[in-house]
């Protein structure tokens, strides 16, 4: 975090950015940690 | 099924077919001018109202008007609620051909439509709501799309692909139902950035709220709608599950909604009384908003409450054509009625017949697929050969 | 009914703690300050000076290579009516009459260039930048065309070429950027005959500004337009007429426009987070319930069938039992017709005989 920001407008361009990506990591974390949850659970019809 | 009737008694020269023609190869014409005049040869739009109705109907009211793919999917696979599941063929098929219009009028609207994937892929304006809205509605149509496309794999036969999709029912309704809280929400949002253009009846810090909300019942609205308009034009193609079920299916959709509808007019309230707005009422800005509440929210609120009440199905399809009619009344308020309210009225905008012409087109195209979709695939019945629970 | 009141506390919790996450975050993001880059520059405007030469038109029309305009410069009925920017003018003077009746007041407008430009936070292809220089500056390569900037700008600047079928851009003024770059003013303040356009950095412009309404007190209105205006501008204002006489609205406020987003954009990531959470829960608490009554169901019927073939021997055995009591009063009344006949008989036979025949039967 080197960066300096001179503007609020590029302070969120730059954290907003990386929370983006937090995002996709945390829609692919979340549906297999639930797989690992149930995993041991009765094997059932998931629809 | 019917099919061979439909088939055999099909007429080129319908009334519906000769109307749509005529709507089409107008829409065409305009299509031409667009791409090659600009905006201007079309759209009333100028430099102190950049947005007309293509965005305040097309995009804003489509968008919600097309939330019935959530809704119902969610309440059927998440909420457990299995005796809607006739429903969520239709809503997802809707849903999708909705979002398609969007996109398509999109086209329309943007000035370089080319650079439409530029957002996404090329250079992230990631402080935008837009950019957020771009995203989710980018990705959401294409959930819609592997949501609505079982039927299409039914049709054709593709019984493998067919079976995956199905078993990640559960994940993408869940996707589904994420990414349309975001970009509903969002599209109220996007006028946050404006609160000295829009009328502060309007603006409100609750904004994405309120587009998330009245997006659920105007979901809900629209799967009643349109479920009485499958039932006047395509009944032929319904099975004993869906005729079974579809009363059902539109007063608990009834209840749902006027209950969600009164609480909205409830929230409404708390932002007039937590800004302070109260002294606007009462001016001509005022009585606008009111009949906005009063007529088009609290009325449908009742008259579902009535229908449900008493198990009439023709009231629950009357209050749905009058909450519709609520949503657009709402969306085109705070994107061009009530939009750049203090400008002197010779700088306001008013739609072009152009503009009006090129949304019905595009409308128009919506029907027809969704005329053909419900004939030929599985929509409003079970495929014979996936009888078995789904 | 208690699995409901489990699901509905649960959602209300979930709610609660992102409304309040959020709204931390979004303070967080606000009271944070940035001061803009290092020596960017500015434009001081003294309304007080301007006298309508539209000079400064002129000069932004030539160095920005804009199209001619119907009428010339030099042409002052241009300014009988109030004009706004457009795709062919990045500014413009417009005339408006004095409060006191005296001479009218002239007042230039252009791109106010934003300290935190509401066009760039709205642009979703970042087209728009805040410049180091100070300029808030347009790449057309990037530009979609979706006009959100021109929603979002408070002082409704950006303009649009809706006659351009292939290429149309967004036009506003860039503060000259490129002539900046050079070391050059920019066109319009390099133009001005009577030094009513300043340019400098806008710490310098502020004090200047400050300065000069301390000097003539009279003169001017005790108040620099743009130094707070919507996080503060680039190009600042000073004037002698109340700023609703010349049209510049004074109800903006003070908050820049990623601010105003801010709340809703900081939503954002804590929906992506928690509704996976949620809805998967009452995904399971709703398949739960489901099996629970399933079992229940089970249950029920199990226990009903055992109720039943209990009832249903009990019956039998009653049957059987009627069956039997009703054979053996069958065999006794028989017995008893028998005896009863043979005692009739052995009346008949011999007289003795009736006081042992009732006996028999019991």
């Amino acid at each position: 975090m080197d960066t300096v920001f001179y503007t609020l407008q590029d302070f969120m361009t730059h954290s907003k950015g990386i929370t983006y990506l937090v995002m996709a990591g945390i829609l692919i974390a979340l549906p297999l940690f639930w797989c690992f949850i149930t995993d041991r659970d009765e094997k059932k019809r998931t629809y | 099924m019917s099919e061979e009737t439909t088939l055999t008694d099909k007429k080129i020269f319908t009334p519906f077919n000769i109307i749509c023609g005529i709507i089409i190869v107008v829409g065409l014409i305009l299509t031409i001018l667009r791409f090659t005049k600009g905006l201007g040869a079309v759209t009333n739009l100028d430099h102190n109202n950049p947005w007309g109705i293509w965005i305040g109907f097309d995009l804003l009211c489509g968008v919600a008007l097309a939330a019935g793919g959530f809704v119902t999917s969610a309440a059927c696979y998440i909420f457990g609620l299995k005796r809607f599941h006739s429903a969520v063929r239709p809503a997802i098929l809707t849903a999708f051909l909705g979002y398609a219009m969007v996109v398509l009028a999109l086209n329309y609207d943007v000035g370089r439509p080319w650079r439409l994937p530029y957002p996404i892929f090329y250079s992230q304006g990631t402080t935008s709501l837009l950019f957020e809205v771009g995203l989710c509605v980018f990705l959401y149509i294409s959930v819609l799309f592997v949501e609505y496309s079982p039927a299409a794999l039914e049709w054709l036969g593709f019984k493998k692909i067919r079976n995956l999709i199905v078993r990640m029912t559960l994940v993408l309704t869940i996707f589904g139902v994420i990414l349309s809280t975001l970009h509903q929400s969002s599209l109220g949002a996007l006028f946050m950035i404006a609160p000295s253009k829009l009328h502060p009846l309007w603006y409100s810090e609750y904004l994405p709220i309120y587009f998330f909300i009245s997006s659920i019942f105007a979901g809900l609205s629209m799967v009643i709608f349109e479920g009485s308009l499958a039932h006047r034009f395509l009944h032929h193609k319904m099975d004993e599950t869906h005729l079974a079920e579809s009363t059902g299916v539109a007063l608990g959709f009834a209840k749902a909604a006027s209950f969600l509808m009164m609480g909205y007019a409830g929230i409404k309230l708390i932002g007039i009384a937590i800004d302070n707005h109260w002294h606007y009422l009462a001016t001509s800005w005022g009585q606008w908003y009111l009949l906005e509440i009063i007529g088009f929210v609290m009325l449908p609120a009742y008259l579902y409450a009535l229908a449900a009440r008493e198990k009439n199905l023709i009231l629950a399809r009357w209050a749905s054509v009058v909450a519709v009619l609520g949503i657009v009344l709402n969306r085109l308020n705070i994107s061009v009625i009530a939009f750049n309210w203090n400008l002197p009225s010779a700088q306001r905008y008013f739609p072009s017949w152009m503009e009006i012409a090129t949304s019905i087109f595009i409308i128009t195209i919506g029907v027809v697929a969704y005329r053909f979709i419900a004939t030929y695939m599985p929509i409003l019945y079970k495929h014979p050969d996936y009888q078995e629970h789904q | 009914m208690g699995i409901t009141r489990r699901k509905f506390l649960g959602w209300m919790g979930a709610a609660i703690g992102a409304t309040t996450i959020s709204g931390q975050k979004t303070q967080a993001a606000t009271t944070k300050q940035f001061e803009g880059h290092p020596g960017s520059g500015g434009v001081l405007h003294d309304i007080t000076r301007c006298i309508g030469c539209r000079k400064c038109e002129e000069a932004c029309n030539k160095v920005n290579q804009l199209p001619a305009p119907e009428k010339p410069f030099d042409d002052l009925t241009m300014l009988d009516n109030v004009r706004r920017t457009d795709d062919k003018t990045y500014t413009v003077v417009n005339r408006f009459p004095n409060d006191s009746g005296t001479s009218p007041v002239y007042v230039k407008k252009q791109c106010n260039h934003c300290l935190e430009p509401a066009c760039a936070s709205a642009c979703f292809v970042k087209a728009l930048k805040k410049h180091k220089t100070g300029a808030v500056v347009y790449d057309a390569s990037l530009c979609v065309g979706c006009r959100y900037c021109m929603v979002a700008c408070p002082f409704n600047i950006p303009a649009y070429e809706y006659n351009s079928a292939f290429s149309p851009r967004i036009m506003k003024c860039t503060m000259c950027q490129p002539r900046l770059e050079k070391g050059l003013l920019p066109g319009c303040v390099e133009s001005c005959p009577k030094e009513a356009l300043t340019f400098g950095t806008r710490k310098q412009l502020l004090k200047i500004a400050k300065q000069r309404i301390q000097k003539y007190p009279k003169r001017y209105i005790d108040h620099v337009y743009g130094e707070y205006e919507m996080g503060g501008t680039g190009w600042l204002y000073l004037t002698g007429t109340s700023f609703a006489q010349i049209g510049m609205r004074e109800d903006l406020g003070n908050i820049s426009a990623p601010q105003l987003t801010a709340g809703p954009l900081s939503d954002v990531p804590i929906v992506v987070g928690l509704w996976p959470v949620l809805l998967t829960g009452i995904y399971a608490i709703s398949r739960r319930k489901e099996k629970i009554a399933k079992e229940e169901q089970n249950e029920a019927v199990a226990a009903t069938l055992s109720a039943a073939n209990e009832e249903m021997e009990k019956k039998l055995a009653e049957l059987k039992d009627k069956m039997e009591q009703q054979k053996e009063a069958a065999i006794n009344l028989e017995i008893k017709k028998a005896l009863k006949e043979a005692a009739d008989q052995a009346k008949e036979d011999d007289g003795n005989a009736p006081a042992d025949g009732p006996k028999e039967e019991k």
